[in-house]
């Protein structure tokens, strides 16, 4: 798989996934730059953790006309894949690409620890090698992560299955207590209508190695593999 | 703001902090009045903070050298050789007065300074340690300064994509109006590529690049350099502010920079701003520089010559860039946004001369500013209550009634209780390295691509400080490498950020020269060189000072990362097994403090003997692969580092069963005394015999003590034929007290 790691000014995340892809998944890895136009080449984008533009005004407010966010637009609507990782899931809100905003955290706090979440829908390309209601414990870290939308919109990502993870307790419960930041409907990752583009709160990048004592990140990025392997065969007949 | 043709009166000297001696000796060396812009100048380079003029000629006792040191002190921080061709940099800094101003700016910006000093080394930050001091959580001001400390360091650190591994807080109310904030980072750096703080090449362009020039942090540097009254928090203007998303952008842009052949000398613009790094790159390589403030970017218009060079906005870097090489170097950093300008060139005079629209403002020897500064031996003595602190009649104080209680009260006692509400704001996982997270006795990252990890902590037990100083300084480097040791490291090299009073006073000065010689002779004796460091004075306010606090960040090596050892125990049905013996150590202990109000007595006996038995016994056992855990004693002694060996691994507390004999010991000594030398470990019980056997081949006492078993924590005192128990506790309690008290404490609840 040939992956683009864009880079925002501030994104700090960026290093960290291409150090899974390239040195541990053995991927071809292109850091691109936030002012390149060009996607050329690449199956997938990773929009990096971080903190774009230093989080002034909003997050992920500024990083959205970086001019490689034009480029980004129409990767997704050719049906790529496009992952956002926390900073990279709040531009993706920010460009539209998917729907709601982020509020701060319940505590004002940012909050760092591991979390778990529960795959509510193991039919997409960024989670098809889970089972479904699978409990996953992958890390979050950041301040404004209290997702939130319109009532309407709401439901319309429910009745599509557009929510993908949500924060629940180590055995699966989808309870408010489980919820590290407010998040509404205990919310922690969701996809775009056409199901190629997935926000998501928690690092899977920081969970990929048994040396970091975990290795539940590792699911996120071997769906996107087998996906793109499946096209292409499919491509081929 | 004075004009530059203000007469140099003696008020004016007395404001710039400089005594009449001082003012004559810069007359002399110009041979003429200064004009305003110099004496500013000359004001914050011959500060206490930047001249060291109090502190040098005994900080030149310290140890420095050894097979691995890459860079000692002078630079902006040490190096030390790990081997595969990579060296980590690290320096540890206080920012306590900014803090105690103005919390939130003075503590991100105090991790601005420090990322800064490893940066412009060469070296990519990959771990930062907080160390910090407050008064007791039951006052509004201490909450109010707490959060606003925590909350800086997070705004900073977390933006900037360095994790804050590890750290350690104390409450004391000594520190209640004089809080502090050492803040410790380290870099990963190849050997062959440091880059040092150096003007070499006569006509060698100097450019500046970072954030613009503004009139913040006006003199903070003497204002570091002042003690405190009740109109401190007037001198908010002289605290920088931060802004940790163009730092990010500084450190992106200067590993680029240094990935290209085009640099000659880099240094930061920290304390005094541009004046400091001019003239140090400029003393450093024997040279002189020539500045021209007319170019330098700034914030706001009608800055004079004497702002200019005295700001200490932040984000701001001076570099020596190889002739030829200009445009390369600000194609880069315009890359990254990052405001940049040639101001000036290398010189071979050896001057330091600033000009000014054409008119030259200053005109010093760069030697003078950096390195002539004054230099005192102040007189030192012990205070009268010296003896009145350590002599402690113990026949007073009646012995442990119920150590169950007790046991429970250190556990909430925010200085033991853990620091999760802190270390949870912090981004403590970026970089992917973070091997052992913060809460157990050291953090440790792996080094990419090699096997090897590096363990790093941040240590000094300020009451043992204060009751002896020279004692306190031992047991803290002791303690700090302990603490290395029970991680599975070797520990290779230290920094210091030594906080003290007011040195002018002999009893301060008395502290400060102690606690120098008792590094020393723990450095030597573990031969652990000091390759860095940073002092602090005039910690004091309203003539109240704080303990002597000598604070250590050491660092060690783990050759093999799988061999990292954590604090916690693992596994139903482990043995225990108690590492070193107890004595009647009950001297500066937190169980006095907790229970009865007292911080008196002489703190523990170590033996340096005993002690690197110790450490070489557990180095042997973790890398045979024999141990599940090991956690030394320290505050709190050997109960609460059981407590904290059921409780504080990340999964379910697991219980414990312990008997211990008595011996000829007071029960409070033996249970919450603060022996040294002493580390609690746990093990498979087939390893038993063959962990025993190595131990004694140490000639390390050890005593098998219990075993990992059942949910609650029980505890067996044996005298004779007799058994009593003294400690039995869920460990579901012991977590409850333990987890949320500091959360609790910190929201009043």
């Amino acid at each position: 798989m040939n992956v683009g790691v864009l880079v925002f000014p501030g994104s700090n995340c960026d290093h960290d996934c291409a150090h899974v892809l390239k040195d541990v998944l053995g991927q071809n890895v292109t850091m691109v730059w936030h002012k390149e136009s060009s996607l050329a080449g690449l199956d997938a984008v990773i929009l990096p953790g971080g903190f774009s533009y230093g989080d002034y005004l909003r997050t992920g407010a500024i990083a959205r006309f970086s001019p490689v966010m034009q480029a980004v637009q129409q990767f997704a609507a050719e049906g790529k894949l496009v992952l956002g990782i926390c900073n990279g899931f709040q531009i993706l809100l920010e460009a539209g690409l998917l729907p709601g905003a982020m509020l701060r955290n319940k505590s004002l706090h940012f909050i760092c620890r591991e979390t778990y979440v529960k795959v509510e829908n193991a039919a997409t390309p960024f989670t098809n090698a889970c089972k479904p209601g699978q409990v996953l414990k992958i890390p979050i870290a950041h301040a404004d992560g209290n997702y939130y939308t319109d009532p309407v919109t709401l439901g319309g990502l429910q009745a599509n299955a557009q929510v993908v993870f949500r924060y629940c307790t180590v055995d699966g419960k989808v309870v408010p207590g489980a919820c590290p930041n407010g998040s509404l409907d205990n919310i922690a990752g969701i996809r775009s209508a056409q199901g190629n583009v997935l926000g998501m709160m928690p690092h899977p990048e920081r969970c990929v190695e048994t040396m970091l004592g975990n290795e539940d990140g590792r699911h996120i990025f071997q769906s996107m593999l087998s996906f793109l392997e499946q096209k292409k065969v499919a491509e081929v007949r | 703001m004075q004009a530059d043709t203000s007469r140099i009166t003696k008020d004016l000297i007395a404001q710039h902090n400089l005594t009449g001696e001082e003012y004559q000796k810069i007359v002399d060396i110009l041979g003429r009045e200064p004009n305003l812009t110099e004496l500013g100048m000359f004001s914050v380079m011959w500060s206490e903070h930047c001249s060291y003029k109090s502190s040098r000629v005994h900080l030149k006792k310290l140890p420095t050298t050894g097979p691995r040191v890459v860079q000692g002190p002078g630079e902006n921080a040490g190096a030390v050789d790990i081997g595969d061709g990579l060296c980590v940099v690290f320096k540890m800094e206080s920012h306590n007065h900014p803090s105690f101003i103005e919390p939130y700016q003075g503590a991100a910006t105090g991790v601005g300074g420090i990322l800064r000093d490893i940066f412009t080394m060469g070296a990519r930050p990959i771990a930062l340690l907080d160390s910090l001091r407050f008064g007791e959580l039951h006052s509004p001001k201490t909450r109010h300064l707490m959060k606003g400390v925590v909350s800086g360091i997070a705004g900073y650190g977390n933006c900037m994509g360095v994790p804050t591994v590890g750290g350690e807080i104390v409450f004391n109310d000594i520190y209640a109006l004089n809080p502090l904030v050492n803040v410790f980072c380290l870099g990963l750096a190849h050997k062959d590529k440091i880059f040092r703080g150096t003007a070499a090449g006569v006509g060698n362009p100097v450019i500046y690049f970072g954030s613009t020039t503004g009139r913040d942090g006006i003199h903070g540097a003497t204002m570091a350099s002042d003690s405190f009254d009740d109109q401190s928090e007037q001198k908010r203007p002289t605290v920088q502010v931060g802004d940790p998303f163009t730092e990010k952008l500084l450190l992106e842009a200067c590993l680029e920079l240094m990935e290209r052949d085009l640099l000659v000398g880099i240094q930061d613009m920290g304390a005094a701003g541009l004046t400091s790094s001019s003239c140090e790159m400029a003393s450093r390589a024997g040279n002189g520089m020539e500045l021209d403030l007319t170019v330098v970017p700034r914030r706001e218009p009608g800055m004079t010559p004497y702002e200019i060079m005295l700001s200490e906005s932040q984000e701001r870097m001076l570099m020596v860039a190889k002739a030829g090489k200009e445009e390369d170097c600000i194609a880069i950093c315009r890359k990254w946004d990052l405001d940049v300008a040639v101001v000036g060139k290398v010189t071979a005079d050896g001057i330091l001369r600033v000009k000014d629209q054409g008119k030259v403002v200053a005109e010093i020897p760069a030697k003078s500013l950096a390195d002539d500064g004054p230099r005192y031996e102040r007189p030192y003595q012990p205070p009268a209550y010296q003896d009145m602190l350590t002599n402690l009649n113990y026949d007073v104080l009646p012995d442990v009634k119920d150590a169950n209680v007790a046991l429970l009260a250190l556990l909430e006692s925010p200085t033991i209780a853990s620091k999760r509400w802190v270390y949870e704001q912090y981004d403590h996982m970026v970089r992917t390295n973070t091997t052992v997270r913060p809460g157990s006795d050291a953090a440790v990252v792996r080094i990419k691509g090699t096997n090897k990890a590096v363990a790093m902590t941040v240590d000094c037990n300020s009451r043992y400080c204060l009751l002896n100083p020279y004692e306190g300084a031992r047991l803290a480097v002791a303690e700090a490498a302990r603490n290395l040791v029970c991680s599975g490291a070797s520990p290779i090299g230290l920094t210091d950020c030594l906080n003290f009073g007011n040195p002018e006073r002999p009893d301060i000065m008395w502290q400060f020269v102690l606690a120098i010689e008792g590094m020393k002779d723990a450095c030597e004796h573990f031969k652990i060189p000091i390759v860095s460091g940073n002092v602090s004075f005039y910690n004091e306010t309203n003539g109240l000072s704080i303990y002597p606090t000598p604070m250590l960040g050491m660092v060690g090596l783990i050759e093999e990362a799988e061999r990292t050892m954590t604090q916690w125990f693992k596994q139903e049905g482990d043995d225990i097994i108690l590492l070193g013996s107890a004595r009647e150590d009950l001297g500066g202990s937190e169980y006095l403090k907790v229970m009865h109000a007292r911080e008196q007595g002489s703190p523990p006996y170590l033996s340096f003997d005993t002690e690197q038995a110790l450490h070489d016994c557990l180095l042997s056992l973790i890398r045979d692969g024999l141990l599940q855990s090991a956690h030394d004693c320290s505050d709190g002694g050997l109960t609460v580092t059981l407590a904290e060996s059921c409780i504080s691994g990340p999964g379910q507390p697991l219980g414990a069963v312990v008997q211990l004999s008595r011996g000829r010991l007071r029960k409070d000594a033996m249970l919450f005394g603060e022996s040294q030398s002493r580390v609690v470990i746990s093990s498979q019980s087939t390893h038993r015999q063959t962990i025993l056997d190595q131990v004694r081949r140490f000639g390390v006492p050890a005593e098998m003590i219990g075993s990992v078993t059942g949910t609650r924590l029980t505890v067996h005192l044996r005298e004779g034929a007799s058994t009593e128990s003294v400690i039995d506790q869920p460990v579901t309690a012991l977590y409850d007290q333990w987890a949320c008290s500091l959360e609790r404490a910190v929201h009043h609840t």
